[in-house]
């Protein structure tokens, strides 16, 4: 049976059902779960897409924090269950405190959506358990408030634990240390800021999404065949 | 008690502050000199009841802390005063 | 009636002529009273009524068998196969985006989108043809961050991505920037829904946004009147709205799901003229007549006025005609999305639109539906040509000196756009293949409902050049479509249909009239010549500041179909080693070029002679190549000509180029239609040329991609460094990193 991820739609998510498509290509179920719901239903995953959460009136993610569903994500991700938050998702997910820092206005006050190169800095996360160390991935960005910031102590324990998951090659929003993306202490939630579903498909210029999604199928314990 | 707020959102100190920083370098280019620390935020007005003005300043600041700031980047500083009553 | 019967000066304040006013009285049989000559000044204005033009529009062609819907209606729609129907329109924004930039252009976005849904379609692009002031005036930059952050804003929150558009920057557009936006949207073919209120005694529910005071009198008196610096015009700037792309969101969606679930008879976007427009356009079109409750509509300010209420533009408002069986549904879904559902009106048999102040209350307005929607004065306003046109087009171009430095004239037109369009989340539902900065945008056809990949393609270009327009604008606008056309065949496209926006100056000036006039023959010709329809339009008149017309400058925007969609279009790229062949046979010609006009050389002369036949042939050898695989590069000549063609290949792929057989600097810069530059590799170049053969095109074999050098012999021989530099710095260095507007 086919591993079935909740994808997590808040009025203003406009990224679900690239995700969804993006699981199709991975042999994954997606299943768009709205935010008045209480529960997750049976899920592998989750994926908290991308989009405009509520307008990201206020700040990005303030107010979708509080939405009903979060409850049901945040005990899902401390039973251990892999959560990964895609650009507005990630700005979800900090501002839930599943993951430390926040994520301001890019430095250069535009915003930036076009392809970045990723350099993977650790294997050991939901998203990249199924790349090496050092592999750089082509995936866009599209985003306003992308620019990683959070206080030096954090900063070093992200740096000690290995918890930082991808970094910038050519850092486009001004993110601290070119923090891409990053881990919880228990590795199995990710905020990511650039958008692996928009990688996926060789007529759209670059396939490097799937070892992403694949390895969050892997985290959540979901048997792959075989990859090449 | 009918309170009137505004809530003053800064960024805190030592937070980069991008949008202040462009401004801070347009002015002179439109000729006004001498303009240092410019800082960029948003102030978000509202009534709120409460039995007295130290249960409203409580009520607002648990807003703050709660949902109206991010602490990992934000402050927020307060004011109240008592609505003006009609009649 | 509860208003006494209005004197004179009130029809003329809101923008009626006295005869306009006869006419009104004519048909009630009585006066109007205040609140009725309100509603007649929106829906009798140029903005609403296209009184100037409609005449001119009735001769374009609208008609083949893909067409389901032709102008006339929220969109066009064709069949684009597989059970899918596609849904297109453009639209200006021009007056509102000169007062507020980031407002005015964010609105536009806002307002196209409506549109397309309330067809029944999903938004699933946008493009955005900008024409702006010259870059060195500051007034002109600070419009070109606000237009280009408020589309930004707008487009990227409400989650519909922008694949594409133009950017062009020009004296004549300084105080008066032209914002036009297109969009597209696809359904299943048997989900079409028209603006229609039929059956008495169904509801009106309005869907949305609260109404306020915001954009009253906007279409009369914004999109009306030309601007000047005046304190006058200055009172007029309270109306610019605000956008609010989250209520746009959640609208989309509920209004989608509504029409998905058949629980609404049809649904009208709020546009210009309000709850005027969408009760009177859909009782009009359903036969029918609408009776509409005041107090029931959400109000966002104290003490409106009942005309306020009528004619008020405030955004992201629609209107769904509901059976009352389906009407708690209805509630429901709007309750799910968080939007605001409100019965205010009833359909009736009266054919009349009725408005109260309560349901059962006082009668304050009653006019046939039909007279407000239909029966607009309709001008066949004075035209003439421009008296020296004979000695303008006397002056030539090909009589300028020559260029000393050609290469110097080729980086001034060199200009990467990519600092507009890297703002725009160009790549939302995973479709974009081909984005921004190519010649057409490029999208996979996925069916709306299924998401099925059909293996096909949808591609989307527009254009307009108001050089050619300001030389001859018949000529021009025939070149305009013969350019979308070129456009889409190097992306491997065949043109479907043409929408057009129709930007021109004050139609009080004979002038004026003239250019509209020319431009519909133009692209009427063209149409006819190269197979397909028209099937959506807008005109945006009084375009003008300081007392100065604009340019004439239709847009066009072309809907393709890729037959076989495998691998991304070729591109506008060299690869090394590819030679390069330009197709089409050339009337080396200046007048009307960019070329000409950096040497002050605007509106004289003759263009180019133009064989729609020739085009059309060199457009389709140009696309079975493309889709044949038999092409690694390839981009359209036009603006700039060849010289500008062969640089943009080369500074977008790194790779430089050497070139001869180009002798002069008229066939450098000489901007002739139906042109392209292919970059074909060595092995397959015979293949090419035999297929340019057999189909009578005519082609030409000018030299080698490679190396690191721009080489046109005897012309120019610049470093591809350089010339990548110059292109790639332009706007950052002008427009700065970033904006603090919106």
């Amino acid at each position: 049976m086919a591993a079935d991820i909740a994808v997590i739609r808040f009025p203003g998510t406009n990224c679900e059902f690239d995700v969804v498509e993006a699981l199709g290509s991975v042999g994954a179920t997606g299943r768009v779960v709205f935010h008045d719901e209480t529960s997750l239903g049976v899920a592998d995953a989750v994926v908290v897409a991308g989009g405009f959460a509520h307008g990201d009136y206020l700040r990005p993610g303030a107010i979708a924090r509080f939405s009903p569903i979060m409850d049901a994500v945040r005990s899902f991700a401390e039973q251990g269950g892999p959560v990964l938050g895609i650009c507005n998702g990630f700005q979800v997910l900090t501002e839930a405190h599943l993951l430390p820092g926040a994520l301001q206005k890019n430095a250069g006050l535009k915003f930036r959506c076009g392809e970045a190169t990723l350099r993977v800095e650790t294997a050991r996360s939901a998203i990249t358990n199924r790349a090496t160390v050092g592999d750089l991935l082509r995936i866009p960005i599209n985003h306003f408030e992308g620019n990683y910031t959070c206080d030096d102590d954090t900063l070093a324990e992200l740096r000690a634990d290995d918890r930082i998951v991808v970094r910038y090659v050519d850092n486009p929003n001004g993110s601290v240390d070119d923090i891409a993306g990053i881990c919880n202490a228990g590795r199995n939630v990710v905020g990511l800021m650039p958008h692996p579903e928009r990688a996926m498909h060789e007529l759209l210029g670059s396939t490097d999404g799937r070892v992403m999604f694949e390895s969050l199928l892997s985290a959540a314990g979901v048997d792959l065949s075989p990859i090449g | 008690m009918t309170f009137d707020v505004v809530v003053d959102v800064q960024l805190r100190p030592g937070i980069a502050d991008p949008q202040g920083a462009t401004i801070e370098r347009a002015l002179p280019a439109l000729g006004f000199e001498g303009v240092r620390g410019v800082g960029v935020g948003k102030s978000i007005r509202f009534t709120v009841e409460a039995d007295d003005e130290a249960g409203a300043r409580a009520l607002v600041q648990d807003m703050c802390d709660r949902f109206l700031t991010n602490p990992v980047i934000e402050d927020a500083t307060v004011s109240l005063r008592a609505a003006q009553t009609a009649g | 009636m509860a208003d006494a019967p209005t004197d004179e000066p009130t029809h003329r304040a809101l923008g009626l002529t006295d005869d306009e006013y006869g006419m009104i009285r004519d048909r009630l049989g009585r006066e109007p009273n205040h609140l009725e000559l309100a509603m007649y000044s929106v829906m009798w204005s140029e903005h609403c009524s296209y009184k100037s033009s409609r005449i001119h529009l009735r001769r374009f062609p609208t008609e083949a068998p893909w067409v389901l819907v032709g102008p006339g209606e929220g969109a066009g729609v064709v069949d684009v196969g597989d059970g899918i129907a596609a849904a297109i329109r453009i639209e200006s924004h021009n007056h509102p985006s000169a007062i507020e930039p980031y407002q005015g252009a964010a609105t536009g976005v806002g307002g196209i989108l409506r549109d397309i849904f309330s067809m029944g379609a999903r938004p699933i692009a946008v493009m955005d043809p900008l024409r702006l002031g010259p870059l060195d005036d500051a007034r002109s930059r600070w419009i070109a961050e606000g237009v280009v952050a408020g589309i930004s804003g707008y487009g990227n929150s409400v989650g519909v991505p922008t694949v594409g558009g133009e950017t062009v920057f020009d004296e004549c557009y300084a105080d008066n920037p032209l914002v036009n936006v297109l969009c597209l949207g696809i359904m299943p073919s048997e989900r079409l829904v028209l603006g229609r209120a039929e059956g008495p005694g169904n509801l009106a529910v309005l869907l949305g946004s609260t109404t306020g005071r915001d954009g009253i009198g906007g279409v009369s008196v914004l999109a009306s009147a030309g601007f000047s610096d005046d304190e006058a015009d200055a009172q007029k700037r309270p109306s610019v709205q605000v956008g609010d792309p989250y209520e746009e969101k959640r609208l989309i969606e509920a209004c989608l799901e509504l029409l998905e679930r058949n629980l609404a008879v049809g649904v009208q976007d709020l546009g210009g003229a309000g709850i005027t427009c969408a009760t009177a356009e859909t009782a009009a079109k359903g036969g029918s007549g609408m009776d509409v409750w005041v107090d029931t509509v959400p109000q966002r300010e104290p003490n409106m006025e009942p005309f306020e209420v009528m004619t008020s533009e405030s955004q992201e408002r629609m209107l769904a005609i509901v059976e009352p069986a389906q009407l708690d549904a209805v509630l429901e879904i709007a309750e799910r999305w968080e939007i605001r559902a409100n019965v205010i009106g009833r359909v009736n048999d009266s054919g009349c639109l009725r408005v109260f102040d309560r349901e059962g209350g006082d009668l304050l307005g009653d006019v046939p539906a039909v007279s407000l929607e239909d029966e607009a004065p309709l001008y066949d306003r004075p035209r003439e040509e421009p008296a020296d046109l004979a000695e303008r087009r006397a002056d030539s171009a090909d009589a300028l000196a020559a260029p000393d430095d050609p290469g110097a004239d080729l980086l001034e037109l060199l200009c990467d756009t990519s600092w507009v369009w890297s703002q725009y989340d160009h790549m939302l539902f995973l479709n974009t293949v081909e984005g921004p900065g190519g010649d057409a945008a490029v999208l996979r056809l996925k069916h709306p409902t299924t998401g099925e990949d059909t293996g096909r393609g949808l591609a989307l270009t527009t254009d307009g050049n108001h050089l050619w327009g300001a030389v001859d604008p018949r000529r021009g606008a025939a070149m305009t479509v013969a350019e979308s056309v070129m456009n889409l065949a190097v992306v491997g496209a065949r043109p479907l249909a043409l929408v057009n926006c129709l930007n021109f100056g004050n139609p009080e000036h004979p002038e004026v009239m003239w250019q509209l006039s020319e431009s519909v023959d133009g692209i009427t010709e063209a149409l006819a010549a190269f197979g397909f329809p028209c099937i959506g339009g807008n005109v945006s008149l009084y375009n003008e500041s300081r007392g100065r017309d604009i340019d004439p400058t239709p847009v066009i925007g072309v809907l393709g179909v890729v037959d076989q969609l495998t691998t991304p279009p070729p591109g506008t790229r060299l690869v090394e080693g590819g030679r390069l062949v330009l197709v089409g046979g050339a009337d080396p010609a200046l007048s009307g070029s960019a070329w000409a006009a950096s040497r002050g050389h605007r509106g004289r002369g003759e263009l180019p002679s133009f064989d729609p036949a020739a085009v059309a042939a060199a457009a389709e050898a140009v696309r079975e190549l493309v889709a044949a695989g038999l092409v690694l590069g390839a981009h359209d000549v036009a603006r700039g000509g060849v010289a500008l063609t062969l640089a943009e290949m080369s500074v977008r792929s790194g790779v430089g180029f050497t070139a001869a057989r180009l002798a002069g600097h008229a066939n450098l810069f000489g901007e002739s239609s139906g042109r392209a530059v292919l970059c074909v590799d060595p092995d397959q170049l015979r293949v090419v040329l035999d297929v340019l053969d057999a189909r009578g095109v005519p082609h030409q074999r000018i030299g080698v991609a490679g190396g690191d050098r721009l080489v046109v012999k005897d012309q120019f021989d610049l470093a591809l460094d350089h010339a990548t530099a110059v292109w790639r710095d332009r706007l950052p260095d002008t427009l700065g990193t970033g904006t603090t507007q919106g």
